[in-house]
């Protein structure tokens, strides 16, 4: 506070930025296209496995048969390379960011809008795509991508792709939806029935609404909102909120609610309404017309870790065109091997999921850490930063 | 060795000093210090792109946390629920405690102790799934209830209010029970042969002999009921409460959820200090 002039202070405490405010004393903030993270070294070469390797993964990721006894491809990783896995799911980027600074763990799944937190705090280390040798059957659309590496240096993976979904009940809603719209109308008939994303990303979501609907404001990136435009999403979620029944972060527990009926509309991912299916209930989930936000994440290695050639023989195994297509094809994505796709159990599965659908993806807008330079690539003003939109999340909620 | 002895028999001060030092040293470090810790990382910022805590002293957090709406309306909203919680468990536990304590057989009322202690072992949060799968549509209560034109609550405040109220009853009836076990049969019958009727007895004898007691079990209701947070998330639907704000920043903003824990800490001293006021602790 000493050292920033009044005015910038009082406005500081107006606005609540404790924590934007004090940014210029830090370097490693953000800058441009470029920003400069901690210098750290990538591996060299690849040494005898540890035995152990410690995961942070969305749920689905790492399967070792425990969910259902048919889908598990741990345990054969455990077999082939002796690295014993743990696993802890996470529900958002967010719980991500936070338990690699733990330092526990040794890579984790992350999604676009947790890479490059990671990359500039120095929680991951850059990663050798050379000691990874499935990485030469990864999509060239997906490698060297501005949430998976910084100023050419790779900081991981890619695992595989996919978008978020709209779940309904098909005995509940009809007629089926094929829009946001009923999501966020303030008079929907499923008041109170509504289900949302707890995280702070789920704003974009509003943002991707709006751009269909309000064309006035000027959307053109759901994570590159001026202020004006960022008010108009979150007056939106706060309308939305009075309608919501419950919001989900924990997938189980939005599997229960759409089987109870306590939500019937709301985001999801494949994977969540596969589970659904399989436990008989009646819903179905549909990407909207106005398309969608969505993940394509990255296997990344812990600058801590203990165990880094374990962490680097399990990149390369979920990659390989075996696993990839039974991850791809157990949690609903676009896997991220070419040659997965001759391996999935359904053959149109890559079809399907629109792997390497360059137009299909356009719908699509990945995750991605919202920064004062607007992604989006205008000059002209500043974006609101992911710290005010994780405020304004608590704000929605009320 | 016996030297020793000796000169600690002749300075019970050091004696003494010496048996209190270890437990002292525990409470003041583990305890205060965490409490220490808690508070002066509220006074530190983050760094907003990669969530580093940075130390620059600031007292930004503090203030945001008292002129926010939304924490504003939040704490008070913790706090209401807390209360109602307290107020819903002493009406519960006092018929029950009365119960076990004076009404039942003797040789019955060890069983119904064990009976009200046994929830406690189970895990909470089998219990609170368990109540979400009691409040969620098309469940037990929804069924019950549904004859009588009436339907669950669904998920919500009241859900949340009443799951706690449960699993927190049990902290309640304990100590109300030790403290009209100790309440003499003698009086209530001296009452009744003055001539006082039972609602007379209950607010003239029994109320005043046990609101210690209730004082000593409603610190424990609106303490744990203001730092829940998890019983929130799964049956609490969009409701979010204090602790939920603590565990929503503490991922990414650690300074700001250390500025919201303060809120509950003052709560807290706040509530102890009044039931102190109130002289309902001078008995215990």
């Amino acid at each position: 506070m000493r050292r920033t002039p009044a005015l910038a202070a009082a406005l500081c405490a107006v606005a609540l930025a404790a924590t934007a405010c004090s940014s210029t004393a830090k370097p490693s903030a953000a800058g441009g296209a470029g920003f400069t993270p901690p210098r750290l070294q990538a591996m060299k070469t690849l040494g005898p496995g540890e035995g152990r390797v410690n995961l942070i993964a969305w749920a689905g990721y790492a399967e070792d048969g425990s969910d259902d006894p048919k889908v598990d491809w741990v345990h054969p990783f455990e077999k082939k390379t002796g690295c014993q896995v743990s696993t802890k799911v996470a529900g958002t980027s967010d719980e991500m960011v936070n338990l690699m600074k733990t330092g526990e763990y040794d890579a984790v799944s992350a999604s676009g809008d947790a890479s490059l937190r990671l990359i500039a705090s120095g929680d991951a280390a850059p990663v050798n795509t050379d000691l990874v040798p499935n990485y030469k059957d990864v999509f060239a659309s997906l490698k060297m991508q501005k949430w998976n590496s910084v100023n050419g240096v790779a900081y991981g993976i890619p695992h595989g792709y996919g978008a978020n979904l709209l779940m309904y009940r098909k005995d509940k809603v009809s007629p089926a939806p094929d829009s946001w719209a009923p999501v966020f109308a303030a008079d929907s008939p499923y008041k109170g029935r509504i289900t949302a994303y707890d995280s702070p990303i789920y704003i974009a979501d509003a943002a991707l609404h709006l751009m269909s609907t309000r064309p006035e404001l000027g959307i053109r990136n759901p994570y590159a909102l001026d202020s004006k435009q960022f008010d108009a999403a979150v007056a939106l979620l706060r309308q939305q909120n009075a309608n919501i029944g419950e919001y989900w972060s924990d997938y189980l527990k939005e599997v229960s609610a759409f089987k109870s009926g306590n939500s019937v509309l709301g985001t999801t991912w494949q994977v969540i309404a596969n589970t659904a299916q399989a436990e008989k209930a009646p819903v179905d989930a549909v990407l909207p017309k106005e398309g969608s936000t969505g993940w394509s994440d990255t296997w990344m290695v812990s600058a801590k870790a203990k165990h880094p050639n374990c962490a680097y023989r399990w990149m390369d195994w979920i990659v390989s065109p075996e696993a990839n297509a039974q991850v791809a094809e157990y949690f609903g994505e676009a896997p991220a091997n070419r040659l997965a796709c001759d391996h999935t159990a359904d053959k149109s599965f890559c079809a399907t999921y629109h792997a390497s659908d360059a137009a299909y993806w356009k719908r699509v807008w990945f995750w991605t850490t919202p920064i004062p330079q607007c992604v989006d690539g205008r000059k002209d003003t500043t974006c609101v930063p992911y710290a005010k939109w994780v405020q304004a999340w608590t704000g929605i909620k009320g | 060795m016996t030297a020793l002895a000796a000169f600690l028999h002749r300075h019970p001060r050091l004696r003494l000093a010496g048996l209190l030092s270890a437990p002292t040293a525990w409470l003041v470090v583990a305890y205060l210090g965490s409490l220490a810790a808690l508070f002066l990382s509220a006074f530190w910022t983050t760094d907003p792109f990669t969530s580093d805590v940075v130390r620059i002293w600031s007292l930004d957090n503090l203030r945001a946390v008292v002129t926010t709406d939304v924490f504003r309306t939040v704490a008070l909203r913790s706090i209401g629920v807390a209360v109602a919680v307290t107020v819903i468990d002493v009406l519960l536990a006092l018929p029950v405690a009365f119960y076990m304590a004076k009404v039942a057989r003797p040789r019955h009322r060890r069983l119904l102790v064990v009976a009200v202690l046994t929830p406690l072992w189970a895990s909470y949060l089998v219990k609170v799934y368990a109540w979400r799968a009691i409040l969620a549509e098309g469940g037990p209560l929804d069924w019950v209830l549904r004859p009588l034109g009436l339907g669950s609550p669904g998920f919500g405040l009241p859900a949340v209010v009443a799951v706690l109220a449960y699993l927190w009853l049990p902290y309640m009836i304990l100590p109300i029970h030790a403290g009209l076990e100790q309440l003499p049969d003698k009086l209530l019958e001296a009452s009744a042969d003055l001539g006082a009727g039972a609602g007379r007895t209950f607010r003239s004898v029994v109320l005043p002999m046990v609101l210690p007691s209730v004082a000593a079990g409603s610190v424990f209701t609106f303490s744990l009921s203001l730092g829940d947070y998890i019983a929130v998330q799964i049956v609490g639907g969009r409701t979010q409460l204090i602790g939920n704000l603590v565990y929503a920043n503490i991922t990414l903003d650690l300074p700001l959820a250390a500025a919201l824990g303060t809120v509950p800490v003052v709560v807290i001293l706040l509530y102890l200090l009044a039931v102190r006021r109130s002289g309902a602790l001078r008995s215990l």
